[in-house]
């Protein structure tokens, strides 16, 4: 039986990771994630994880190594924020063109500079075509959960990609909160031990990696961005497989009160709780406002999205990140962008808001729904900002 | 034999462009990059070998007699091997354009 216990998420993550029986850990220590790699040296350092836990010198190296053990055959789990991803970048696009179904934890965190240690989504946002399977949680249970849904469908051989759990830092990486703690018999028989497709070994050489010429580029990419569209069946069915165990099922979009709904409010990672606690405080007073959450960003759920607005007059997206003289957020864009064949499609509005931590309250929800209900065409504005 | 580049389908290529058969790349002929070959002295050669250890594209291979003669599929012209020759007894030659 699960045993609920309250811990703090940054814990939790590292359990679930303890669980899914990695083999090789390769991390460097930045702020909000430490609390996770830490606690995994720890469980490696006592003898209760028998993984590889490499220290290493940088990002770069880390993710370099995660490429390298995985290529090699060993389930591998890294974990950074911000500057260390920024760092690491160079290498994240590699491990997806690879097919190397390695797993990240990313506890969010603002990119400097001014230099910040609080959450908001511009490190994700960076790395938008990585070509990773990118997944938000909005609680621990969630971020628990996601460690083995993540591994489930990367390792399926029909999909071979890597994932990203994107974490809310601080906001989430250093709350207490109940988590359900699965079982091992559990969650040995949803994940089976990992079976490469390909590995590095002598007796069945191979090359990874390899050099392409124009003449072949533009087939590697097609087929890369096939296979991150093909993922989203075997996402679908990793949720329902772990829901049918647990009792706790995963859809790409959730929603909160949408139906008959005429303002639509759409949020991700921990802002969900927030927001939805704003949303049941509207329809307390009679407003028809609902609550769209986007667990999934790659593959983006374009179906769902269209289904889930459908009937509504008014979307309010909330980005936790700016794309620079560019439309505004990045949700946002590529939301306005999904539903530009819809007729009718609903009035998308945007807000940022929540940069580096900023506490994007109960009534802020509100007055975001509020302000956007005034607004009579497409636009954006920066929530709270003084001046 | 590997299948040429240009012939390849999207739908054929095996995830993360993994290549499967070993020593495939001799299917991909270098030699037609070259704008200088190696020409062989056979007077100065004292069939050490040092160039055939050192071609980057492991274009030589030794005749009969023990010298070594660079194939000019592969040979792709960097002159590594006239470079690193002890005796000298390679010169490099640029490659002339066809006559029409
Ligand atoms: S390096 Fe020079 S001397 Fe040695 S085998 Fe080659 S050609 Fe002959
Ligand atoms: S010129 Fe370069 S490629 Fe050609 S035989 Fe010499 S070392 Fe090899």
């Amino acid at each position: 039986m699960a045993k609920q216990v309250g811990m703090e998420v940054s814990i939790a993550a590292a359990e679930a990771v303890k669980l899914a029986n990695v083999d090789v850990i390769a991390a460097y220590p930045i702020t909000p994630q430490t609390h996770i790699v830490e606690h995994l040296s720890e469980l490696v350092a006592d003898g209760e994880l028998d993984a590889e836990f490499v220290p290493v010198e940088s990002e770069h190296s880390a993710m370099s190594l995660a490429v390298g053990s995985q290529a090699a055959g060993a389930r591998s789990f890294t974990c950074t924020s911000a500057q260390g991803l920024a760092l690491m970048s160079e290498i994240v696009f590699i491990a997806a063109s690879m097919r190397l179904p390695i797993l990240m934890i990313l506890a969010n965190r603002s990119l400097s500079s001014p230099l910040s240690i609080w959450n908001d989504h511009s490190d994700v946002m960076s790395v938008r075509d990585c070509g990773w399977i990118q997944l938000f949680t909005e609680n621990s249970q969630e971020v628990y959960d996601h460690v083995f849904i993540g591994y489930k469908v990367s390792e399926n051989h029909n999909v071979l990609l890597p994932t990203i759990i994107n974490m809310d830092g601080f906001i989430l990486t250093h709350m207490f909160e109940p988590v359900y703690i699965e079982d091992e018999s559990v969650v040995k028989q949803y994940l089976p031990d990992y079976v490469p497709k390909f590995s590095l070994h002598p007796d069945k050489p191979v090359t990874m990696g390899a050099f392409a010429m124009p003449t072949l580029f533009t087939e590697a990419k097609m087929a890369q961005n096939e296979a991150l569209k093909a993922s989203y069946p075997y996402i679908m069915e990793a949720w329902k497989q772990w829901g049918d165990l647990t009792g706790r099922y995963y859809n790409p979009i959730e929603e909160l009160h949408t139906e008959d709904a005429e303002t639509l409010l759409l949020t991700m990672g921990s802002f969900g709780e927030t927001a939805g606690e704003a949303v049941k405080a509207m329809r307390e007073q009679g407003k028809k406002v609902g609550l769209l959450k986007l667990r999934l960003w790659r593959p983006f759920p374009f179906e769902e999205l269209r289904r889930a607005v459908s009937g509504a007059s008014k979307l309010v997206v909330v980005d936790r990140a700016v794309s620079f003289g560019g439309p505004g957020g990045p949700a946002a864009s590529e939301i306005r962008s999904a539903l530009y064949d819809m007729d009718p499609r609903p009035q998308v509005h945007n807000t940022i808001a929540g940069l580096a931590g900023r506490d994007v309250t109960v009534n802020d929800f509100i007055q975001i729904v509020e302000s956007a209900e005034t607004k009579k065409t497409d636009d954006y504005e920066i929530y709270g900002v003084r001046g | 034999m590997a299948k040429a580049d240009i012939e390849i389908l999207w739908t054929e290529l095996e995830p993360g462009c993994v290549v499967t058969e070993p020593g495939s790349s001799k299917a991909y002929r270098t030699g037609d990059w070259r704008s200088f070959r190696p020409v062989l002295n056979k007077d100065r050669c004292i069939q050490c070998g040092l160039c055939w250890i050192f071609c980057p594209d492991m274009a030589y291979a030794q005749d009969g007699e023990g010298y070594y003669e660079s194939n000019p599929e592969y040979c792709k012209g960097c002159g590594v091997c006239a470079k690193e020759c002890p005796t000298n007894a390679i010169g490099m030659v640029e490659e002339e354009e066809p006559e029409l």
